[in-house]
Formats: C-alpha cells, sequence, structure tokens
C-alpha cells in the first residue's frame, strides 16, 4: 500500500534563526496542554476518595488505592453489567461491519450486476445524512421490531450507520488486488466464496482492520443513539451509564468514582487507537488518497 | 447485454475478457451486496422517508397519528426555542471554527517538521480524537468543576483568577470552556487532515520558491494554502457539519443551561421527539436542519473551490 507517498522531509537544514530545542520545548508543552486531563483523570482514579474529593484538589495520591473502582461498581446494575452490554454491542457492531462491508466490497469491486452503480450510490449516500437527522422513525422502527433495549438492536443500529465507510474501504482494497491472480483461481476450480475467503481476505486485511477499528471505536463511544434507544436502568451502554452519574441517578456525584468510570472508558479507546494506529490513520486517509 | 458502468473506477474492469459464466457472476455479484443493501435500507432510507412522512403528521409515541399537512412547518416559525437554539448553534459553529482551525494549522506546520521524535508529538495531540465525546465531556465537567476542579485551581496558582469561577453557570463562560474541551477534543483530527494535505505538496514546488528567496511565510501564504485549498475545504465542511451536530457536550455539561440557552438544534429535535414525545414535530425539525446542513455543505464547497488556480 502506498499511502502516503515519499518520507516527509522538507528541508535538510532546519533555518538556523529558529533553533531546534525551542522546537522540541514548543512540542513538549503542547503534548502535555493535550495529555494533561487524560492523565489527571486517571491519577485521581487511584487516589484514596478522601483525596480525589478534596477541596481544592491535592496533588499526586499519598497511595494508590482501588477504592474509587469499588464504589463506581456499586452503581446501579455494577459496572460489569454495563461493560457487558458496552462490550457486547461492540463485538456484535464490529463483527457485522466487517463481513457485511467485506462482502459488498467484494461484490462492488469484483462484479457487473443490474443498478450496480445506483446500489454503491445509495450506500454512499448515507454518509452525507447525518444519522441524528434519523432517531425519531428509527426509534418506531426499533420498538415495531420489538428491538428496543435490547443489545442487538443498538448494534444493527451501529452497523448501519458504519456501512457506507466500510463498503467504501473494502472497495477500495478489493480494487488494489491484481485480477491474474483471481483469474488464476478461479481456473483452478476456485468458486466465488472461497475465492473470496482463502484468496484475497489476506489480501485485503489492512481494510478490514481499518473498518473493524472503527467500527469499535464509534460503537464504544456512541452517546445519542444509546441515550434514545436504550433507556431501561440495566441496558444502559457504558457512556450513558457515565451521564447517570453525573446526573445524580445514585445519588451525589462521586468524582473519585466517575473518574474512575471516565478512565475505563477511555482506555480501551486509546490502547485500539496505539495499536492499529497506522490503520487507524489509513482510514482517515482512505477518503483523499485511493489505496 | 453487456452492462458497462459509466465511472471511472470501472474502467479497469470493463477492459477485462468476459468469463463464460458471465450471468451466473452477475448475480453472484447482488447476493454479495444483498446483506449490505438490506440493512441500509431498512435502518437508513426506510427511516429518512418516514421523517418526511411523520413531518406531516400529528405524531405521539402512543395512540393515532392524525394527517395535519404543513401545520408543524408552520409552527416552527412560532417556535421561540427553535429560533433560539438556531441562534445559538450558529453561534457556536461561529465560534468554534477558527480556534480548531488556526490551532490546527500550526500544529500541522509543527509535526511535519523534519525533527527527530516528531511521530510521537503527532500522536500525543491526535489522542483525545479517539476517547468518546461523552467521556471527555464528563472529565471536563469535573476539571471545570468550582470545587474540586483543576482548571481553577490552576488559574488560581498562576494569579489569572481569585477564588473560583463556575465555569458552566453562566452562558459565556460556559461557551468558553465548551469551546476550549471541544477544540482539545477534536483539533487532531483537523490536524491529521491538513497534514495529509500538506504532505501530498510536491517538495519541488517549495525548493524552488527558495532558490528564488521565498520567505517562510511566503511561503506558507503562496504555496502551502492556495494548495492546500480541497483539504481545507473538506476539514471545513466535516469541521461545521460537527459543531452544527452538536449535542453530546451542552446535553452533559451545561444540559442546556442556564435558562435554556445552550439548546442546540439537535438537543431541541431530541427535546421534542424524546421527552415530550412530539414526534411529528421532531421530525419537521429534522427536515429543517437537514436542508440547512445541505445547503451549508455545498455553499462551503462552492466558496473554497472558486477562482482555484
Amino acid at each position: 500500500m502506498n499511502i502516503i507517498s515519499s518520507p516527509t522531509i522538507q528541508t535538510k537544514r532546519v533555518r538556523p534563526t529558529i533553533s531546534k530545542s525551542l522546537l522540541y520545548i514548543l512540542c513538549i508543552i503542547l503534548a502535555i496542554v493535550f495529555l494533561f486531563p487524560i492523565t489527571w483523570s486517571i491519577i485521581t482514579s487511584f487516589k484514596p476518595p478522601a483525596e480525589a474529593a478534596a477541596i481544592p484538589p491535592t496533588g499526586l495520591p499519598s497511595y494508590i488505592s482501588w477504592e474509587n473502582y469499588q464504589k463506581f461498581n456499586g452503581f446501579g446494575d455494577g459496572a460489569g453489567r454495563y461493560l457487558f452490554n458496552s462490550v457486547s454491542v461492540a463485538i456484535m457492531t464490529v463483527a457485522g461491519t466487517v463481513i457485511l462491508s467485506t462482502l459488498a466490497g467484494y461484490g462492488f469491486s469484483r462484479f457487473d450486476f443490474p443498478v450496480k452503480n445506483l446500489l454503491f450510490l445509495m450506500i454512499l449516500t448515507t454518509l452525507m445524512i447525518p444519522f441524528q437527522m434519523i432517531l425519531t422513525p428509527l426509534f418506531l422502527i426499533l420498538g415495531a421490531l420489538g428491538l428496543q433495549n435490547t443489545l442487538p438492536g443498538l448494534a444493527l443500529v451501529y452497523i448501519t450507520f458504519q456501512l457506507p465507510f466500510g463498503v467504501f474501504i473494502m472497495r477500495n482494497s478489493f480494487d488494489t488486488v491484481p485480477r491474474e491472480l483471481e483469474e488464476a483461481a478461479l481456473l483452478d476450480g476456485c468458486s466465488s466464496v472461497s475465492l473470496l475467503y482463502r484468496v484475497m481476505l489476506p489480501i485485503v486485511l489492512p481494510g478490514v482492520i481499518t473498518a473493524g477499528i472503527y467500527a469499535f471505536l464509534n460503537s464504544w463511544n456512541e452517546f445519542l443513539a444509546a441515550l434514545i434507544f436504550m433507556n431501561h436502568q440495566n441496558m444502559f451502554t457504558f457512556p450513558i451509564l457515565l451521564n447517570s452519574v453525573n446526573y445524580g441517578l445514585y445519588g451525589a456525584v462521586d468524582w473519585g468514582a466517575l473518574q474512575a468510570g471516565v478512565t475505563i472508558s477511555i482506555l480501551p479507546s486509546i490502547l485500539i487507537f496505539l495499536l492499529f494506529q497506522r490503520y487507524y490513520m489509513q482510514g482517515l486517509t482512505g477518503g483523499s488518497v485511493k489505496a | 447485454m453487456i452492462e458497462t458502468s459509466g465511472t471511472s473506477t470501472e474502467a479497469m474492469l470493463t477492459a477485462q475478457p468476459r468469463s463464460r459464466n458471465r450471468t451466473i457472476r452477475r448475480h453472484t455479484g447482488l447476493l454479495f451486496v444483498l446483506p449490505a443493501v438490506t440493512f441500509t435500507t431498512i435502518f437508513f432510507i426506510l427511516p429518512l422517508l418516514m421523517t418526511i412522512w411523520m413531518s406531516l403528521h400529528n405524531w405521539p409515541l402512543l395512540g393515532q397519528s392524525t394527517f395535519i399537512g404543513f401545520e408543524n412547518y408552520s409552527s416552527l416559525t412560532s417556535d421561540r426555542q427553535f429560533w433560539s437554539s438556531l441562534g445559538f448553534t450558529i453561534r457556536y459553529t461561529l465560534l468554534i471554527t477558527p480556534p480548531i482551525f488556526v490551532l490546527a494549522f500550526v500544529l500541522a506546520l509543527l509535526v511535519n517538521l523534519p525533527l527527530r521524535w516528531i511521530g510521537i508529538f503527532r500522536t500525543a495531540y491526535f489522542i483525545p480524537v479517539v476517547i468518546g465525546l461523552g467521556a471527555s465531556s464528563l472529565l471536563w465537567v469535573w476539571l471545570l468543576n468550582d470545587r474540586v476542579g483543576a482548571i481553577n485551581t490552576l488559574l488560581r496558582q498562576a494569579n489569572i483568577i481569585e477564588g473560583s469561577l463556575i465555569w458552566l453557570g453562566s452562558i459565556d463562560t460556559a461557551i468558553f470552556a465548551i469551546i476550549v474541551s471541544v477544540t482539545w477534543k477534536t483539533v487532531g483530527f483537523t490536524m491529521v487532515l491538513l497534514l495529509t494535505g500538506m504532505q501530498a505538496i510536491p517538495q519541488e514546488i517549495y525548493q524552488a520558491a527558495m532558490v528564488d528567496g521565498a520567505s517562510f511565510l511566503g511561503r506558507l501564504r503562496f504555496i502551502t494554502l492556495p494548495l492546500l485549498r480541497s483539504t481545507i475545504a473538506l476539514a471545513l465542511v466535516l469541521s461545521v457539519i460537527g459543531s452544527f451536530l452538536a449535542f453530546d457536550q451542552f446535553y452533559i455539561m451545561t444540559r442546556g443551561g442556564p435558562r435554556n440557552q445552550t439548546i442546540t438544534a439537535v438537543y431541541w429535535i431530541f427535546n421534542n421527539s424524546f421527552t415530550y414525545f412530539k414526534m411529528g414535530y421532531g421530525s419537521a425539525l429534522s427536515i429543517v436542519l437537514l436542508g440547512i446542513l445541505v445547503i451549508l455543505s455545498m455553499l462551503q464547497l462552492r466558496l473554497l473551490r472558486r477562482d482555484v488556480g
């Protein structure tokens, strides 16, 4: 994949008037500004509750304490229940998005069929209409299907929102696979399905990973749709639980416990991003640079 | 009959020799795309059409809906909260777009420098983008809190304020605080878009300009900015639409207050459809907002594509 073409050397010599160390100091100050809120939240979550609630806030914790996490676990049906909800929805969303996008990407890249361009356009158009605009009828459709307040129901909605991006990425990925490879496999008597699974999937794997990461992050982080479709307390996803804690649903706001929840909520996103950074960035540039 | 599709991407495909089992393959293709098409139809196209249909009805959560023509649209004109929400959303968008773009541009220039370890800084500035807006809003509610929050303490220690500010308690400080928090959360995204555009500019142009003695600012003004035009257009459309659809940060951080002043357009749709269960009216609001968004993105693309070259 030749996404970002050449190494980014702009000029060999940095202009002598701007000293390199000044630039580094600027970079470091900015890094502190960007990382401070997250770091401070994580540190506070490990403070003993009395220190986490101190007015004004104290500095570093006097010792590492898990009490905020234990208190957080006491909200509602327990953190485990909400983690289960969020993780299940995320897994279903990733699996559904990856499977549907791969199949559709293969179909759009490799076959000719009636109304093909119309269907491709239809899927891409949904990218231009914000999902916030269709939540009202979606609420009724999920209700009619008996899917309100169910984990698969929310996952179905998330998969649909992910499809335009996923199908686009996968169509582009399949476009890069040399046709000769496919022809050879077909001559050997490979069926369409096994051709996809055994010959092409290994080649388009980066696209699959990219589609999967975006599906995970969007499902894990999404707030508004989950707020509307999951209104039974035991069906909340993690972001909705956090909001309820802040709303005082479980008594006066316990700031230490809330930061324990925030930490649990943001760490998976950051971890997934750091692990798969290259694939994530390919997703960002995928729109402008065709693979 | 032989199908030839019009798009350029299909040029390669149509140049292929036709295989024997062509008719079978035609329907195979349809089968592959069918699941995705079905999902999109049920959970996107259908609700989109229903939004239009529902907007012409009085549609309560329970009980019979009644057709009322364009009544929802006409009562919208006298809905003071709608106009105030629309005004607030526009104000928020106008206020947050410049800081995001100026900061993103400076950051992109910085992380594009050929410095060692620069990739680490690029990643650091980008990290807030990948966490949820919900989680980041809750993080900032706490940071901004007048009693336990770190921001007031830091500002007090720097002698910028005395005592504690209740940031989210009045509209002006609330907008300012939310703009800071959302800029922190989203600026990395615009930075990477601009960076990608900058890296696509051929280095020879800069080298030629430097031979001619162009200054840093001169190169910025006459090479980088003009050649980044289409990238900026894309980033601007994405950023403006994102701000126009703001909901999470106001629902979580100010709950629409004080005195309903920070209820955004999407927030007002949410309240009508899911708090008052006036779903027909909520749909009419959605259609109007969608119309505004379409006009807005076309306008931005037109403005930025004009007089290229």
